[in-house]
Formats: C-alpha cells, structure tokens, sequence
C-alpha cells in the first residue's frame, strides 16, 4: 500500500520539497536538464509502465503523450486537471495536499516530452487549502532553480501556473476546462479537433489528471515494467481509490490494481454496524451501480470491473449498507446532473431535469404506473447524444439502478413510500 | 469601481497568461472584486472587471451567472455550503442540514437576519472520504456531528 503517490504520507511535513527530493524526487528532471533522457525514452517507460489516465478515461498516458506534435511550430501547453467533483471522488484533493512536488515533477517531465514550454493546474475554486499547497510547493521549485526560463542555462524551459475554478463540474470535461482558462464559460468544445492539435488558445495541448501526472515520477525512478508489475494484466501499477460510504474507516487507500473488492472493503473497516452491504458504486457517481454479489466478486482494476458491470472511473468507491433507499441515492444522484448540467446540448440540458422531476415526484409519492419506462427512455435519448460524456454520466446510473433494483422503484411508485425506509 | 488593492490581486493573475489573453483572469477577478463588495456582484461591478481586462461586458457577466461561485443576491458574511450528494446523504447529511437550518432560524438559500450567516445545499465538495461535510468560507469541515456543528458556527462573528 501506498508505493506511488502517497509513498511519504507518513513522513512530516511530506508535502515540501526536502521531504519529496530525500524519497528521489526531481532526480529524473535533473537528469533531464542534463541531457541524459529522450523524450522517445520516456514514452517508451510510459508505455511499458500501463499507466492510464486516472481521471475516469483510462486513455493510455503514454500513448497520449506521443500524440502530440513536439516539433510542431509556436506554442504547446501541457495541462494538469484536477478539477474534483463527482460524487464520491476525493483523491487528487489529497495528492495536491500531501505531493504537490510529485504534480509539478509530472507535469515537468510531460513539458520535456512534448515540448510545452508553459503548463496550467485547473484546480477546483473550493480547493483553497490544495490550492495553497500547490502554490508554496511551486515557490519552492522556483527557488530552487527547478522551474523557469532557460533552467540552469539549458535551453529547457517550463513555467507552471495554477489556475482556480468557480464552482462547475463541467469543467472537469478537458475541453470545457481549456474554455474556463480562456475566461470563458465552461462548455466543452466538438472534437475533432483534438487538443493535442488545436487546444489551449488554440495551441496544442495535452491534458491529464493530477494522479497521472503524480504517477510519472516514481514510473521514471523504478522503470516501467516495475510499474506495471505492481498492478495487473491491462491495469499497470497502483490506483488511489477513495472509499466512503457505509464503511467503518473511509479513506483514500492506495493499492495495486487487481485487488479484491472484498480487501478493500477490508481495509476500509468493513461494513459500518456490521450491516449487510447492499450495493455498490465503483467509480464515482457517472459508473453503473452493482449489487453486493457482482461486487464481492470484482477485482479493482479495468478489467475486473468492466467484467462485473461497471468501470473504474475515478477509482471512487461508494459502499451502501441495506439501509440505503436506492430511489433515494438515484434521486441524488440525478439532482447532480440536473444541477451541473452545462445546457449546451438539448439532450442533457432538458432530459437531466425530466430524470431528476420523475424520480422527485416518485419521492413525493405521485409516481405514476409507467414512470420506470420514463426513466429509461429518456435516459436512452440522453446517452450518446451529446457533445460531452455529461450526459452518458447522467444517464447510467438511471439505466443501472432501475436494472439492479428494479423493485424498489415499483414499490415506492405503488406503495407511494419507501420499501426500505417506510 | 475597483480598488487599487483588487486591482494588483487581479494584475497577479493576468501575469499568469499570455499576452493579451488577460481576459483568463476574469474568474478570478471577479471573485476578488466580489470579495471586496459584501461577497456579492453587481452589473456595475461586473461591467468594472470586463473594462478593467478589456472583455465585452456580456462575456465576464457569462462567466459571473455561469459558475457556482459569485453571488448575486445579498449573502452573509460567512457562508456555510453544505455538501448533500450522495457520500455525504449517507452519512446523514439531510438531518444535520435540517440541524443547521433549525438552529440559525433560516432555510438553505436564506440569510440569517443579522447577516451573518448564508446556508447553501451544494453538490459535492470533493471530500467524500470526510463525509459529511461542509465548507465555510475558504475551509472545509469534515466528519460533522450535530455537537461539532453547533460548535463551529457558535463561533462565527
């Protein structure tokens, strides 16, 4: 447990930079600065290593990072998102708090690769104490000549920038988070063009997660086949999964990837009372819920949870006991996107209102006989039918809710309460 | 309109862009003007911040009515967000927002009479291992009881 991102967690004051440069920190980047590394080679580690991007995509970084055009004339920008705020996902908050140097050395080596001379960290408005982290470990990057113009009279160059949001899921979507840098609001942009082509103030722009970039230091350090071996087959390394719920100890655990759910849950204390789990979201609010049974089943990596029926998104773990009312936490859940819905496509403008109106007057008790088919027909309407993956975000926890727990929606539309609660 | 003191908070963000693309500033110098006007924007405060970065008026107003973060209305002067999605409804979130609400006398969305306090409902804050939460201000409160609660806003002045 905790090999990668949170390898000092235990240490005093891990977030500074003697802390982070005493466990190998900037090694790599030094070695940069003195010539001794390719960009091809580090791809390559990359590669070798699995890593995929942590976000929720889990789009292979190495391969995302050979995409860009290095030669490509003028300038190119590299991006950290760690714009944080689907339910249940509350990792990258603690990377910035507690490795803020492990972002910053990410996302120098990416500046190296790609040649992008100037980086932005979108960090969510609400992220204050993050963000003061990210801040003084930058000053001490500077300070110590690790960042800036011509570092150490070499013609590398990378100067680092946070920038803080105002309060809008959407732009954890990587274009609608290039549009709020822009000043602008944040709506995501068609693709193609791709930002690797035309991104940040139309220059070519390469985007990853906080945990991906916090990842690439230690890849480079043990190389990436030793990466890849702590995780599994399809699903290198190690994953931070943040586990809240229902369970004694919530936390953000890092592990290999590949593990048991049940070890998991294990680790998180187990069941709060002793109750009986009841379900399970394995990725954060947008992944298909699963029964307990698929769950205790299921293996935390890509492949495991795809194979239970659901994805590993942001690795953000959301444990229900039998007291959950799964009308309830749907209805929640919709609420969500109705409210963070951006408006830009009709679909998921108008179809997150009608899910959130349907479910709340089910809640009310005036459901109606037909209102399960409702459901699914709009969010079969919705999904796949707009700009963004907002409105497949909103639509599947419809679908797989009214799949799993199917009766609990017909109960409380006949019975106008709760089967569980009453 | 806009303060000397806001305007060298604001010029330190536009160092951060381009040149000529001082208009990224716009989210934050909004909220530094907003900081200095009883947490809230106004049309000619909006109107200040667009000319102050050299943007049409309609494009920071966008930006202002678009993200969470900027008010509009009167607000307190401390303002508690109250996380409710799903992490933090499992933990018991409803019954210590119905806590809160019954204790400062106001409803989510209201302001309590003397000004001092705003209680928003929000979607999740990104601490869901901390469940439940809110945030007052700039600082997140984690693992709420209705006991820890009534101490913390006690000492709101």
């Amino acid at each position: 447990m905790n090999e990668v991102c949170f390898k000092n967690l235990d240490k005093d004051q891990c977030w500074s930079l003697e802390t982070y440069e005493a466990s190998g920190g900037y090694s790599t980047w030094r070695k940069i600065l003195k010539g001794e590394y390719t960009p091809d080679q580090i791809i390559n580690e990359l590669k070798a290593s699995g890593l995929r991007g942590r976000g929720g995509a889990g789009f292979p970084t190495g391969l995302k990072w050979s995409f860009m055009p290095r030669n490509a004339q003028g300038q190119k920008y590299i991006v950290c998102n760690s714009d944080e705020g689907e339910p249940g996902t509350c990792k990258d908050r603690d990377i910035l708090r507690f490795n803020p140097h492990a972002v910053i050395e990410g996302m120098a080596i990416g500046s190296f690769v790609m040649n992008a001379t100037v980086g932005y960290n979108y960090i969510r408005g609400e992220f204050i104490e993050p963000f003061n982290r990210f801040e003084g470990a930058l000053k001490e990057a500077y300070s110590a000549g690790l960042l800036g113009k011509n570092i150490n009279d070499t013609d590398v160059s990378f100067d680092l920038h946070a920038h803080l949001g105002a309060g809008a899921y959407i732009c954890g979507e990587e274009t609608a988070l290039l549009e709020s840098i822009e000043g602008k609001k944040g709506q995501p942009r068609f693709k193609p063009p791709f930002p690797a082509n035309v991104g940040l103030f139309g220059r070519p722009t390469t985007i990853n997660n906080t945990e991906s970039f916090a990842s690439v230091p230690d890849i480079m350090i043990n190389g990436g086949q030793w990466f890849a071996d702590l995780g599994v087959e399809n699903s290198g390394g190690t994953k931070l999964f943040s586990v809240s719920g229902h369970v004694n100890n919530p936390a953000n655990f890092e592990v290999s990837m590949g593990m048991p759910f049940s070890e998991l849950l294990e680790l998180a204390g187990g069941m709060r009372n002793g109750a009986k789990l009841k379900a399970v979201i394995p990725g954060g609010s947008s992944t298909p819920v699963l029964t307990a049974e698929a769950a205790m089943g299921m293996t935390m990596d890509y492949d495991g949870i795809d194979k239970a029926g659901s994805m590993l998104g942001a690795g953000s773990v959301i444990v229900m006991d039998d007291s959950t009312c799964m009308v309830e936490a749907l209805t929640r859940l919709a609420h969500f996107y109705y409210d963070e819905s951006c408006g830009q496509c009709t679909p998921c403008r108008e179809g997150t209102g009608w899910l959130y109106r349907v479910l709340k007057r089910i809640m009310d008790g005036k459901g109606k006989a037909d209102d399960i088919e409702l459901l699914l027909g709009v969010q079969e309407k919705i999904m796949g039918n707009t700009i963004c993956a907002l409105g497949d975000a909103a639509a599947m926890p419809v679908e797989s809710f009214l799949r799993n727990f199917r009766e609990e929606f017909e109960y409380y539309i006949e019975h106008k309460k709760s089967m569980v609660k009453g | 309109m806009i303060s000397d003191n806001a305007k060298k908070q604001i010029d330190h963000w536009i160092e951060k862009y381009p040149q000529g693309k001082q208009s990224s500033a716009v989210m934050e110098a909004l909220k530094i003007v907003q900081a200095e006007n009883d947490n809230q924007l106004t049309h000619d405060s909006i109107q200040a911040v667009a000319d102050y970065l050299n943007m049409p008026g309609i494009a920071a107003a966008e930006v202002a009515t678009f993200y969470e973060n900027y008010n509009h209305k009167p607000v307190g002067k401390h303002i508690i967000r109250f996380c409710h999605n799903i992490s933090c409804m499992l933990n018991g979130a409803d019954d210590l927002i119905a806590h809160l609400e019954t204790k400062l006398g106001v409803k989510t969305g209201e302001v309590t009479k003397d000004g001092l306090i705003s209680v928003k409902k929000v979607e999740c804050l990104g601490a869901c291992v901390g469940a439940p939460m809110f945030q007052i201000n700039d600082k997140y409160y984690e693992n709420l009881t209705a006991d820890k609660i009534d101490d913390i806003v006690d000492g709101l002045q």
